[in-house]
């Protein structure tokens, strides 16, 4: 009997016609304290940015790597009906790294003579005796990023798994108007001429999207000056610019990647 | 109101002229340079000086989704549908139609089909809304005088979403 098993984490989300969007917020990315300090990661998957109206992420998974480089599991997060909410206590000072990763298989299968789809919130086994099996894998990384008094690059290190941007540029020392550098890798191998967006927060208010298109270059990196403050969603899919919608034939492997990153103001 | 001799003869003239004046509204939908574009939701209506709608000329979304599951979004147009979408049932026939892509699009609005014979009088605009999925949403306002002395054209521009937009009256 032929078995796939499924990472529900982000199921749904992965291969959705609609424009939602899985995000992760912190409630600061930088910190001054001397106290105990906590942050508070908020998750959900939303069309506008950071709009709070659709569904909650789902936060279970979420990795922590703290400034040694070492990585834990964050706590059991609160799911809402619109948000989850994780509560991390950070120990040392340093950068920590939120990673949420996940690996999503949906496809399809004709069995007695039925089309069916499974994954996309359905069954997530393909039963015995389905023939024209047809699979896509989603392997999809969320990332976000907060420092306690004083950057650190140990939890910045790539894991070289699935689609991965690295932030060059410390990612807590993003200002508008000074230039920054990321990196982007497939599988820990840089790719070059590789598009990717950024979206600022807050289109409801301002109207215009002022999405900023940017692409690679033959090393695999990206330069360029940091538009105004505020949060952004970094986002970018592999295979780059594949056709989507309903009745396009997916690619058997997708890699889907998206963070956020805070520009200060000067 | 007591009309000079010689007014009293041209006015017939004009007033009949546009009467019968069909109103071209020509506007831009940049190529935008983004992740995921799709053809925007535009609305597009003529709005007295109270900012209320005296007429909907267009609306443009994916009719072509089955169940009509475009018009679940079309509240996306959210001034349109503030103003006059909440309480319309679409499709609106001669109004609903299929959303336009990037470049220059131009559409004709016959007046007596629109009202725009009955508008009375006065100072009005010309208001289109672009609402774009994973994008933004932009409105353009034309002002105009109805009926217009002589040929009417006016004509104003967008940032992002909507570039130039024209309307013309012959």
């Amino acid at each position: 009997m032929k078995k796939l098993v499924i990472a529900a984490a982000l199921a749904c989300v992965a291969l959705s016609a609609q424009a939602h969007r899985p995000w992760m917020v912190p409630t600061q990315t930088v910190i001054e304290s001397e106290r105990e300090t906590w942050v508070t990661i908020d998750g959900a998957v939303s069309e506008g940015l950071f709009d709070v109206d659709h569904m909650p992420l789902r936060l279970e998974g979420l990795a922590v790597i703290g400034p040694d480089g070492s990585s834990t599991q964050a706590p059991a997060p609160y799911v809402g009906k619109h948000r989850s909410t994780v509560d991390v206590q950070l120990p040392k000072d340093g950068t920590y790294r939120f990673t949420l990763a996940s690996t999503n298989v949906m496809g399809s299968y004709k069995l007695n003579g039925e089309m069916k789809r499974f994954g996309r919130g359905g069954s997530s086994e393909v039963p015995a005796g389905a023939t024209e099996v047809k699979t896509t894998t989603t392997v999809q990384r969320l990332d976000t990023f907060v420092t306690l008094n004083k950057t650190s690059t140990g939890a910045l290190k790539p894991t070289g798994t699935g689609l991965e941007m690295v932030p060059v540029t410390h990612p807590n020392e993003l200002h508008a108007g000074e230039k920054a550098k990321v990196r982007f890798l497939l599988d820990g191998k840089p790719l070059p001429n590789f598009p990717f967006s950024m979206v600022p927060g807050g289109v409801k208010y301002r109207g215009t999207a002022n999405e900023v298109r940017l692409t690679t270059d033959a090393n695999g990196e990206a330069s360029f000056t940091l538009p105004a403050p505020n949060m952004y969603w970094v986002s970018a899919g592999y295979p780059a610019n594949a056709p989507r919608g309903p009745g396009v034939e997916q690619p058997a492997k997708r890699y889907s990647y998206s963070a956020t990153l805070e520009i200060q103001p000067e | 109101m007591k009309l000079s001799h010689s007014l009293a003869l041209t006015l017939p003239l004009v007033s009949g002229w546009a009467m019968a004046a069909d109103l071209t509204v020509k506007f831009d939908l940049p190529q935008l340079n983004v992740a995921e574009y799709h053809k925007p939701y535009v609305a597009i209506w003529i709005e007295r000086e109270d900012q209320s709608v005296a007429s909907t000329l267009a609306v443009l979304y994916d009719v072509k989704k089955p169940n009509n599951g475009g018009e679940k979004w079309v509240k996306d147009l959210r001034t349109w549908w503030r103003k006059a979408g909440r309480d319309a049932k679409l499709p609106i026939d001669g109004v609903s139609g299929a959303t336009r892509a990037a470049g220059t699009q131009t559409m004709t609005f016959a007046g007596a089909k629109y009202g725009l014979d009955k508008l009375p009088a006065g100072d009005y605009k010309l208001v289109i809304e672009a609402a774009r999925e994973a994008g933004g949403r932009e409105l353009v306002r034309v002002p105009f005088t109805w009926p217009a002395k002589g040929k009417l054209a006016a004509s104003s521009n967008g940032k992002e979403e909507l570039g130039a937009v024209s309307i013309a009256a012959q």
